[in-house]
């Protein structure tokens, strides 16, 4: 269930619906685990996506009627 | 050789310096009568109320503007809040500020004028497109929470647009930023922003759009109170946030936008989520997934304790010795009581064989009595017999024969 190609939102959603559910909790316990596991892995997509530092800054422009992006750079 | 330079010939006293030339205009300026304790209309500009209490402004009309300042102890005397845009008449003497050589009015009253011209039109606009619905609640985007991409429509020089990139990434570090480069001020400003945000709205992927610019004066922020832009940011299908110069700074932008940033700054904070915050938003949730985890695996082992801990599963050969026991027990019991039983069988057996015995009539002879027979029968009375007859008597031990000679009537 868990799922790289999903969103942080998303990916946070279920991690919160995971926890609300063992939280609610009579779950049996082969769930219990299931849900276990998948919410350490969705906590980890989701502290991983936070601390990839993959910031991108682009310039849009119009030319000839065509969207251009190019690289921005900063000025110091 | 010659040297480029050249020399003019001039002689010294003909040459006059910067200071000596600006303490002149001061002295001609200053000693104006008609430069001195008169009476200005204008609109104020470019306000800016110094820490030590100082305030600096323009003074503007449709033809002219002048700098101004009003020193701590007029200004403490004011009744109003000057502001951006407000038409005010005020007091001053025209003086020069020798180290900038530049001269400026310094003001010792000042009181509002009506409305500025620019505070007029603001008005105006605001109402209209108020009353078209442009500023209704029902028309607002919701923000999205975790944007992947921002697009910025503000000016790639400045303070803004460093402080939009830097709290950006600082708060989410895995954020795409698309920036349309514009101009925020002067003339074509607010077409600019028009084609910036129909530009974005083009461009695939962007999540919520950030309008504005760093502070100004309400000449400078004024594209942000145009129609035009109003109208472009009403139609954006993605959400715009509109942040434009600080916090006091309100403009037609702001009340149409999805929301209001009071600064670039802000904006950039209402965008994008903090990067620590979820962070241990998402740790917090990991330590409850675990510690409810762990609560459920020892309540459930405390499940199969208390089963475990039954004395079935401790010492199951007490269970199978006590059964046994209780095997021997009852087999002895029986044993005992079939005992019991045959004993009174026998007992039975004995009284019922005495009774037979009883009745056997050999046993009868043995005491002494005889049997009396004719002819294969037992005689019980005299009257079934006659003289002569011939009887068989039977004894314990053989028969007799014998032959009637009288018979007498028995009661």
């Amino acid at each position: 269930m868990a799922n790289e190609e999903k969103s942080f939102e998303e990916n946070l959603a279920q991690l919160e619906e995971s926890v609300k559910s063992l939280e609610e909790g009579e779950l049996p316990l082969k769930e219990t685990l299931e849900k276990f596991e998948e919410g350490l892995k969705l906590s980890k997509l989701c502290t991983v996506e936070l601390e990839a530092a993959l910031k991108k800054i682009e310039q849009i422009v119009e030319k000839d009627g065509k969207i251009v992006s190019e690289p921005f750079e900063e000025e110091e | 050789m010659e040297i480029g330079l050249k020399i003019p010939d001039i002689p010294e006293s003909g040459i006059i310096s910067v200071g000596k030339l600006t303490d002149y205009i001061k002295q001609k300026l200053e000693g104006d009568s008609q430069l001195v304790n008169i009476w200005v209309r204008g609109e104020i500009s470019n306000f800016r109320r110094h820490n030590n209490g100082h305030l600096y402004f323009t003074l503007k009309d449709n033809e002219s503007q002048i700098e101004c300042a009003m020193f701590r102890p007029s200004a403490t005397s004011l009744k109003f809040e000057p502001e951006h845009g407000l038409k005010v008449l005020v007091r001053a003497s025209v003086s020069v500020y020798k180290p900038y050589g530049k001269y400026q009015l310094v003001i010792s009253e000042m009181h509002p004028d009506g409305l500025g011209a620019l505070h007029q039109r603001f008005l105006q606009l605001k109402e209209k497109l108020k009353k078209e619905g442009l500023f209704s609640e029902e028309h607002k985007k919701p923000i999205p929470k975790f944007p992947r991409t921002v697009g910025l429509v503000t000016s790639p020089t400045g303070a803004a647009v460093r402080d939009l990139i830097r709290i950006l990434t600082r708060r989410f570090p895995n954020i795409k930023i698309k920036l349309a480069p514009t101009l925020v001020q002067g003339i074509g400003a607010a077409e600019d922003i028009v084609r910036s945000i129909r530009l974005l709205n083009r461009v695939e992927g962007i999540d919520v759009i950030i309008v504005g610019r760093g502070g100004g004066s309400l000449e400078d922020l004024w594209c942000f109170n145009e129609e035009i832009v109003a109208r472009a940011i009403f139609e954006s299908k993605i959400p715009i946030i509109s942040a434009v110069g600080h916090e006091t700074d309100f403009t037609i932008s702001d009340f149409v936008a999805d929301c209001r940033a009071s600064t670039p700054s802000n904006a950039a904070e209402i965008a994008v989520q903090d990067k620590d915050e979820l962070l241990s938003n998402i740790n917090h949730l990991r330590d409850k997934l675990l510690n409810k985890t762990k609560l459920t695996i020892a309540f459930k082992a405390q499940s199969l304790n208390a089963v475990i801990d039954r004395p079935l599963f401790k010492r199951p050969f007490d269970f199978i010795n006590e059964y046994l026991q209780q095997l021997d027990d009852s087999m002895l019991r029986s044993g005992r009581a079939i005992l019991v039983y045959l004993k009174l069988k026998r007992e039975v057996l004995e009284g019922v064989k005495g009774k037979l015995h009883s009745l056997d009539p050999k046993a009868v002879l043995g005491r002494g009595y005889s049997v009396v027979m004719y002819e294969g029968k037992v005689i019980k009375k005299s009257s079934d017999i006659k003289i002569n007859d011939l009887l068989d008597i039977i004894l314990q031990k053989g028969e007799i024969k014998s032959k009637v000679v009288e018979v007498k009537d028995g009661k």
